[in-house]
Protein backbone atom coordinates (compact mmCIF):
# COMPACT_ATOMS: atom_id res chain seq x y z
CA UNK A 1 0.00 0.00 0.00
CA UNK A 2 2.70 2.43 1.03
CA UNK A 3 4.40 2.46 -2.34
CA UNK A 4 1.25 3.63 -4.10
CA UNK A 5 1.14 6.86 -2.11
CA UNK A 6 2.84 9.72 -3.93
CA UNK A 7 5.07 11.83 -1.72
CA UNK A 8 5.28 15.55 -1.62
CA UNK A 9 9.00 16.03 -1.31
CA UNK A 10 9.84 19.02 -3.47
CA UNK A 11 9.75 22.04 -1.17
CA UNK A 12 8.56 24.30 -3.97
CA UNK A 13 5.71 21.96 -4.82
CA UNK A 14 3.59 22.95 -1.81
CA UNK A 15 0.71 23.98 -4.06
CA UNK A 16 1.25 21.42 -6.76
CA UNK A 17 -0.83 18.38 -7.41
CA UNK A 18 1.59 15.43 -7.60
CA UNK A 19 -0.45 14.01 -10.45
CA UNK A 20 0.75 16.90 -12.57
CA UNK A 21 -2.51 18.80 -12.90
CA UNK A 22 -2.14 22.41 -11.80
CA UNK A 23 -3.62 23.15 -8.39
CA UNK A 24 -4.90 26.62 -7.67
CA UNK A 25 -2.91 28.80 -5.26
CA UNK A 26 -4.32 29.36 -1.78
CA UNK A 27 -6.65 32.21 -0.93
CA UNK A 28 -5.19 35.46 0.34
CA UNK A 29 -4.83 34.94 4.13
CA UNK A 30 -6.70 38.13 5.02
CA UNK A 31 -9.64 37.21 2.76
CA UNK A 32 -9.68 33.65 4.19
CA UNK A 33 -9.46 35.11 7.71
CA UNK A 34 -12.45 37.40 7.10
CA UNK A 35 -14.37 34.42 5.67
CA UNK A 36 -13.52 32.30 8.71
CA UNK A 37 -14.42 35.19 11.03
CA UNK A 38 -17.84 35.58 9.35
CA UNK A 39 -18.51 31.83 9.74
CA UNK A 40 -17.63 32.16 13.44
CA UNK A 41 -19.86 35.24 13.76
CA UNK A 42 -22.70 33.31 12.11
CA UNK A 43 -22.28 30.55 14.70
CA UNK A 44 -22.49 33.14 17.50
CA UNK A 45 -25.59 34.82 16.05
CA UNK A 46 -27.46 31.65 15.06
CA UNK A 47 -26.38 29.21 17.79
CA UNK A 48 -24.99 31.33 20.63
CA UNK A 49 -21.78 29.30 20.50
CA UNK A 50 -18.62 29.19 18.46
CA UNK A 51 -16.71 26.59 16.48
CA UNK A 52 -15.10 23.40 17.75
CA UNK A 53 -13.15 20.31 16.77
CA UNK A 54 -11.62 18.49 19.75
CA UNK A 55 -15.05 18.16 21.39
CA UNK A 56 -16.10 15.85 18.56
CA UNK A 57 -13.25 13.50 19.44
CA UNK A 58 -14.28 13.53 23.10
CA UNK A 59 -17.90 12.78 22.21
CA UNK A 60 -16.85 9.96 19.86
CA UNK A 61 -14.52 8.41 22.45
CA UNK A 62 -17.22 8.70 25.13
CA UNK A 63 -19.65 6.93 22.80
CA UNK A 64 -17.14 4.16 22.02
CA UNK A 65 -16.26 3.56 25.68
CA UNK A 66 -19.93 3.64 26.65
CA UNK A 67 -20.74 1.05 23.98
CA UNK A 68 -17.86 -1.32 24.78
CA UNK A 69 -17.50 -0.90 28.54
CA UNK A 70 -20.40 1.13 29.97
CA UNK A 71 -19.25 0.58 33.54
CA UNK A 72 -16.01 2.54 32.94
CA UNK A 73 -18.03 5.67 32.19
CA UNK A 74 -19.52 5.65 35.72
CA UNK A 75 -17.72 8.10 37.95
CA UNK A 76 -15.56 9.44 35.11
CA UNK A 77 -16.78 13.00 34.89
CA UNK A 78 -14.96 13.67 31.63
CA UNK A 79 -16.88 10.90 29.86
CA UNK A 80 -20.15 11.30 31.77
CA UNK A 81 -20.48 14.85 30.46
CA UNK A 82 -20.78 13.51 26.90
CA UNK A 83 -23.02 10.56 27.75
CA UNK A 84 -25.49 12.59 29.78
CA UNK A 85 -28.56 10.85 31.16
CA UNK A 86 -28.55 8.33 28.28
CA UNK A 87 -31.76 9.83 26.87
CA UNK A 88 -30.12 10.82 23.59
CA UNK A 89 -27.44 9.10 21.50
CA UNK A 90 -23.97 10.42 22.48
CA UNK A 91 -23.09 11.02 18.82
CA UNK A 92 -26.22 13.09 18.26
CA UNK A 93 -24.46 16.19 19.44
CA UNK A 94 -23.76 19.59 17.88
CA UNK A 95 -19.98 19.37 17.54
CA UNK A 96 -20.05 15.93 15.87
CA UNK A 97 -22.32 17.30 13.13
CA UNK A 98 -20.22 20.45 12.84
CA UNK A 99 -17.02 18.40 12.34
CA UNK A 100 -18.82 16.29 9.74
CA UNK A 101 -19.48 19.60 7.99
CA UNK A 102 -15.78 20.56 8.29
CA UNK A 103 -14.87 17.36 6.46
CA UNK A 104 -17.42 18.06 3.70
CA UNK A 105 -16.46 21.74 3.37
CA UNK A 106 -12.73 21.01 3.14
CA UNK A 107 -13.41 18.21 0.65
CA UNK A 108 -15.45 20.54 -1.59
CA UNK A 109 -12.84 23.31 -1.40
CA UNK A 110 -9.94 20.95 -2.11
CA UNK A 111 -11.75 19.35 -5.02
CA UNK A 112 -12.72 22.70 -6.59
CA UNK A 113 -9.12 23.94 -6.32
CA UNK A 114 -7.50 20.74 -7.57
CA UNK A 115 -5.66 20.34 -4.26
CA UNK A 116 -7.12 16.97 -3.27
CA UNK A 117 -4.51 14.23 -3.62
CA UNK A 118 -3.60 11.09 -1.72
CA UNK A 119 -0.14 11.90 -0.35
CA UNK A 120 2.05 12.21 2.73
CA UNK A 121 3.16 15.75 3.52
CA UNK A 122 6.65 16.05 4.97
CA UNK A 123 9.93 17.85 4.62
CA UNK A 124 12.62 16.68 2.17
CA UNK A 125 14.77 15.03 4.88
CA UNK A 126 12.03 13.02 6.62
CA UNK A 127 11.15 9.43 5.78
CA UNK A 128 7.52 8.58 5.28
CA UNK A 129 7.53 6.24 8.32
CA UNK A 130 9.04 8.94 10.55
CA UNK A 131 6.46 11.44 9.39
CA UNK A 132 3.52 9.12 10.00
CA UNK A 133 4.71 8.11 13.49
CA UNK A 134 5.16 11.77 14.39
CA UNK A 135 1.72 12.62 12.95
CA UNK A 136 0.26 9.97 15.26
CA UNK A 137 2.27 10.97 18.34
CA UNK A 138 1.74 14.69 17.77
CA UNK A 139 -1.99 14.05 17.40
CA UNK A 140 -2.10 12.16 20.69
CA UNK A 141 -0.18 14.90 22.53
CA UNK A 142 -2.42 17.55 21.03
CA UNK A 143 -5.54 15.71 22.16
CA UNK A 144 -4.29 15.59 25.74
CA UNK A 145 -3.57 19.32 25.56
CA UNK A 146 -6.99 20.15 24.10
CA UNK A 147 -8.81 17.97 26.63
CA UNK A 148 -6.92 19.61 29.52
CA UNK A 149 -7.65 23.08 28.16
CA UNK A 150 -11.34 22.33 27.48
CA UNK A 151 -10.90 23.21 23.81
CA UNK A 152 -8.46 23.43 20.92
CA UNK A 153 -7.43 26.02 18.37
CA UNK A 154 -11.08 26.21 17.24
CA UNK A 155 -13.06 26.07 20.48
CA UNK A 156 -10.58 28.00 22.61
CA UNK A 157 -8.24 30.14 20.47
CA UNK A 158 -10.62 31.25 17.69
CA UNK A 159 -13.94 31.20 19.55
CA UNK A 160 -12.71 32.35 22.95
CA UNK A 161 -10.30 34.78 21.30
CA UNK A 162 -13.17 36.60 19.57
CA UNK A 163 -15.18 36.69 22.83
CA UNK A 164 -12.18 38.09 24.75
CA UNK A 165 -12.26 35.03 27.03
CA UNK A 166 -9.32 35.35 29.45
CA UNK A 167 -8.46 31.63 29.62
CA UNK A 168 -8.65 31.36 25.82
CA UNK A 169 -6.09 34.12 25.37
CA UNK A 170 -3.73 32.47 27.87
CA UNK A 171 -4.24 29.19 26.00
CA UNK A 172 -3.53 30.81 22.63
CA UNK A 173 -0.28 32.42 23.78
CA UNK A 174 0.80 29.02 25.18
CA UNK A 175 -0.03 27.22 21.92
CA UNK A 176 2.36 29.47 20.01
CA UNK A 177 4.91 29.23 22.85
CA UNK A 178 4.77 25.43 22.95
CA UNK A 179 5.08 25.13 19.18
CA UNK A 180 8.04 27.52 18.88
CA UNK A 181 9.79 25.79 21.80
CA UNK A 182 9.57 22.38 20.12
CA UNK A 183 9.99 23.42 16.45
CA UNK A 184 13.79 23.24 16.58
CA UNK A 185 13.76 19.62 17.77
CA UNK A 186 11.56 18.38 14.92
CA UNK A 187 13.14 20.47 12.16
CA UNK A 188 14.24 17.34 10.31
CA UNK A 189 10.58 16.45 9.89
CA UNK A 190 9.84 19.69 8.01
CA UNK A 191 12.85 21.54 6.61
CA UNK B 1 -32.85 41.14 21.39
CA UNK B 2 -33.48 38.38 18.87
CA UNK B 3 -30.11 36.70 18.63
CA UNK B 4 -28.70 34.12 19.32
CA UNK B 5 -31.60 32.66 17.35
CA UNK B 6 -31.31 29.16 18.87
CA UNK B 7 -31.48 30.46 22.44
CA UNK B 8 -34.59 32.46 21.55
CA UNK B 9 -36.39 29.37 20.29
CA UNK B 10 -36.34 30.15 16.57
CA UNK B 11 -35.66 26.46 15.88
CA UNK B 12 -35.25 23.24 17.84
CA UNK B 13 -32.57 20.66 18.59
CA UNK B 14 -33.07 18.69 15.37
CA UNK B 15 -32.67 21.76 13.16
CA UNK B 16 -29.63 22.83 15.18
CA UNK B 17 -27.82 19.72 13.96
CA UNK B 18 -28.47 20.75 10.34
CA UNK B 19 -27.18 24.23 11.22
CA UNK B 20 -24.10 22.50 12.68
CA UNK B 21 -23.36 20.76 9.38
CA UNK B 22 -23.82 24.01 7.42
CA UNK B 23 -21.59 26.04 9.75
CA UNK B 24 -19.04 23.21 9.66
CA UNK B 25 -19.03 23.27 5.86
CA UNK B 26 -18.23 26.99 5.94
CA UNK B 27 -15.49 26.40 8.52
CA UNK B 28 -13.91 23.52 6.60
CA UNK B 29 -14.16 25.39 3.31
CA UNK B 30 -12.23 28.42 4.56
CA UNK B 31 -9.67 26.26 6.41
CA UNK B 32 -8.85 24.48 3.15
CA UNK B 33 -8.97 27.73 1.11
CA UNK B 34 -6.40 29.22 3.49
CA UNK B 35 -4.09 26.25 2.90
CA UNK B 36 -4.69 24.71 6.32
CA UNK B 37 -5.24 21.24 4.91
CA UNK B 38 -1.49 21.19 4.31
CA UNK B 39 0.85 20.35 7.20
CA UNK B 40 3.80 22.06 5.53
CA UNK B 41 1.86 25.27 5.06
CA UNK B 42 0.77 25.15 8.73
CA UNK B 43 4.14 24.40 10.34
CA UNK B 44 5.90 27.02 8.20
CA UNK B 45 4.46 29.36 10.84
CA UNK B 46 6.90 27.89 13.38
CA UNK B 47 9.93 28.19 11.06
CA UNK B 48 8.89 31.78 10.19
CA UNK B 49 8.80 31.16 6.45
CA UNK B 50 5.03 31.61 6.00
CA UNK B 51 2.95 33.25 8.71
CA UNK B 52 -0.47 32.44 7.20
CA UNK B 53 -1.59 30.70 10.43
CA UNK B 54 -1.09 33.90 12.43
CA UNK B 55 -2.61 36.12 9.72
CA UNK B 56 -5.72 34.00 9.16
CA UNK B 57 -6.31 33.40 12.89
CA UNK B 58 -6.02 37.02 13.92
CA UNK B 59 -8.01 38.32 10.97
CA UNK B 60 -10.77 35.83 11.87
CA UNK B 61 -10.68 36.74 15.57
CA UNK B 62 -10.83 40.48 14.85
CA UNK B 63 -13.62 40.03 12.26
CA UNK B 64 -15.80 37.97 14.61
CA UNK B 65 -15.00 40.21 17.60
CA UNK B 66 -15.98 43.38 15.71
CA UNK B 67 -19.13 41.66 14.43
CA UNK B 68 -20.16 40.66 17.96
CA UNK B 69 -19.35 44.17 19.22
CA UNK B 70 -21.40 45.81 16.45
CA UNK B 71 -24.42 43.48 16.75
CA UNK B 72 -24.24 43.68 20.55
CA UNK B 73 -24.08 47.48 20.38
CA UNK B 74 -27.13 47.56 18.08
CA UNK B 75 -28.94 45.31 20.61
CA UNK B 76 -29.48 42.69 17.93
CA UNK B 77 -27.32 40.12 19.71
CA UNK B 78 -27.43 39.45 23.44
CA UNK B 79 -23.73 39.04 24.17
CA UNK B 80 -24.40 37.67 27.65
CA UNK B 81 -25.94 34.57 26.05
CA UNK B 82 -22.80 33.60 24.11
CA UNK B 83 -21.23 30.53 25.69
CA UNK B 84 -17.89 31.18 27.38
CA UNK B 85 -15.56 28.32 28.29
CA UNK B 86 -14.81 28.89 31.99
CA UNK B 87 -11.23 29.84 32.79
CA UNK B 88 -9.00 27.40 34.71
CA UNK B 89 -5.50 28.88 34.56
CA UNK B 90 -3.22 25.85 35.22
CA UNK B 91 -4.93 23.35 32.92
CA UNK B 92 -5.39 25.87 30.12
CA UNK B 93 -1.78 27.03 30.26
CA UNK B 94 -0.38 23.48 30.30
CA UNK B 95 -2.99 22.36 27.76
CA UNK B 96 -1.96 25.16 25.41
CA UNK B 97 1.74 24.26 25.70
CA UNK B 98 1.00 20.57 24.98
CA UNK B 99 -1.28 21.41 22.07
CA UNK B 100 1.36 23.72 20.59
CA UNK B 101 4.04 21.03 20.90
CA UNK B 102 1.69 18.45 19.38
CA UNK B 103 0.84 20.88 16.57
CA UNK B 104 4.43 21.24 15.32
CA UNK B 105 5.18 17.51 15.87
CA UNK B 106 1.96 16.25 14.27
CA UNK B 107 1.69 18.96 11.63
CA UNK B 108 -1.94 19.83 12.35
CA UNK B 109 -4.32 20.96 15.05
CA UNK B 110 -7.55 18.99 15.59
CA UNK B 111 -9.68 21.01 13.13
CA UNK B 112 -7.05 21.17 10.39
CA UNK B 113 -6.33 17.43 10.68
CA UNK B 114 -9.94 16.87 9.58
CA UNK B 115 -9.46 19.23 6.62
CA UNK B 116 -6.21 17.42 5.71
CA UNK B 117 -7.80 13.98 5.89
CA UNK B 118 -10.70 15.25 3.75
CA UNK B 119 -8.26 16.30 1.02
CA UNK B 120 -6.37 13.00 0.92
CA UNK B 121 -3.44 13.72 3.24
CA UNK B 122 -2.49 10.34 4.72
CA UNK B 123 -0.51 12.06 7.49
CA UNK B 124 -3.68 14.03 8.30
CA UNK B 125 -5.71 10.83 8.62
CA UNK B 126 -3.00 9.28 10.84
CA UNK B 127 -3.04 12.45 12.96
CA UNK B 128 -6.83 12.03 13.36
CA UNK B 129 -6.17 8.50 14.68
CA UNK B 130 -3.55 9.92 17.05
CA UNK B 131 -6.02 12.50 18.38
CA UNK B 132 -8.60 9.77 18.99
CA UNK B 133 -5.98 7.68 20.81
CA UNK B 134 -4.84 10.65 22.90
CA UNK B 135 -8.43 11.45 23.82
CA UNK B 136 -8.95 7.87 24.95
CA UNK B 137 -5.75 8.02 27.02
CA UNK B 138 -6.88 11.30 28.61
CA UNK B 139 -10.29 9.81 29.43
CA UNK B 140 -8.67 6.73 30.97
CA UNK B 141 -6.29 8.84 33.07
CA UNK B 142 -8.94 11.41 34.01
CA UNK B 143 -9.48 10.20 37.61
CA UNK B 144 -5.79 10.96 38.29
CA UNK B 145 -5.80 14.23 36.31
CA UNK B 146 -9.08 15.56 37.70
CA UNK B 147 -7.58 17.52 40.58
CA UNK B 148 -5.24 19.44 38.26
CA UNK B 149 -8.04 19.81 35.69
CA UNK B 150 -10.22 21.61 38.23
CA UNK B 151 -7.46 23.66 39.90
CA UNK B 152 -7.19 27.45 39.60
CA UNK B 153 -10.79 28.03 38.58
CA UNK B 154 -11.63 31.63 37.68
CA UNK B 155 -15.11 30.97 36.29
CA UNK B 156 -16.46 32.91 33.31
CA UNK B 157 -13.77 35.55 32.98
CA UNK B 158 -13.20 37.98 30.12
CA UNK B 159 -10.15 40.13 29.45
CA UNK B 160 -12.07 43.35 30.25
CA UNK B 161 -12.97 41.88 33.67
CA UNK B 162 -9.45 40.59 34.26
CA UNK B 163 -7.78 43.87 33.28
CA UNK B 164 -10.50 46.09 34.82
CA UNK B 165 -10.89 47.92 31.52
CA UNK B 166 -14.05 48.82 29.60
CA UNK B 167 -14.99 46.31 26.88
CA UNK B 168 -14.53 48.88 24.10
CA UNK B 169 -11.00 49.70 25.23
CA UNK B 170 -9.98 46.02 25.06
CA UNK B 171 -11.58 45.70 21.59
CA UNK B 172 -9.57 48.68 20.34
CA UNK B 173 -6.47 47.24 22.02
CA UNK B 174 -6.91 43.85 20.31
CA UNK B 175 -7.42 45.53 16.91
CA UNK B 176 -4.28 47.64 17.43
CA UNK B 177 -2.32 44.56 18.55
CA UNK B 178 -3.55 42.58 15.55
CA UNK B 179 -2.66 45.36 13.08
CA UNK B 180 0.81 45.64 14.64
CA UNK B 181 1.21 41.86 14.64
CA UNK B 182 0.11 41.51 11.04
CA UNK B 183 2.52 44.23 9.96
CA UNK B 184 5.28 42.51 11.95
CA UNK B 185 4.39 39.18 10.32
CA UNK B 186 4.89 40.74 6.89
CA UNK B 187 8.32 42.01 7.94
CA UNK B 188 9.29 38.58 9.32
CA UNK B 189 8.18 36.86 6.11
CA UNK B 190 10.25 39.32 4.08
CA UNK B 191 13.26 38.43 6.25
CA UNK B 192 12.84 34.62 6.47
CA UNK B 193 10.44 33.78 3.65
CA UNK B 194 11.93 31.68 0.90
CA UNK B 195 14.93 30.71 3.00
CA UNK B 196 13.57 27.33 4.00
CA UNK B 197 10.35 27.10 2.04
Amino acid sequence: MATTIPELVEPTAAHADPRGRGAQPYMNPYVAGIGLGLVLLTAFVVMGRGLGASGAFSAAVAWAVNSLAPSSVEGNEFLERYIGDRSTHPLKTWVIFEVLGVFIGAFISGLLAGRTAVMVEKGPRASRAMRLWLAFGGGALMAIGADLARGCTSGQALTGGALLNAGSWAFMVCVFGGAYAVAYFVRKEWI
Amino acid sequence: MNAPFFNHGLFGEETSLLVAVLIGIGFGFFLERAGFGSARKLVAQFYLTDLAVFKVMFTAIVTAMLGVTLLGGLSVLDMSELYLVPTYWPSQIVGGLLLGAGFVIGGYCPGTSIAAAATGRVDGAVCVLGIATGTLAFAAAFPWIEEFYLAGSAGDLTLPQLLHLPYGVVVVGVVAMALGGLYGATLIERRFGGRNS
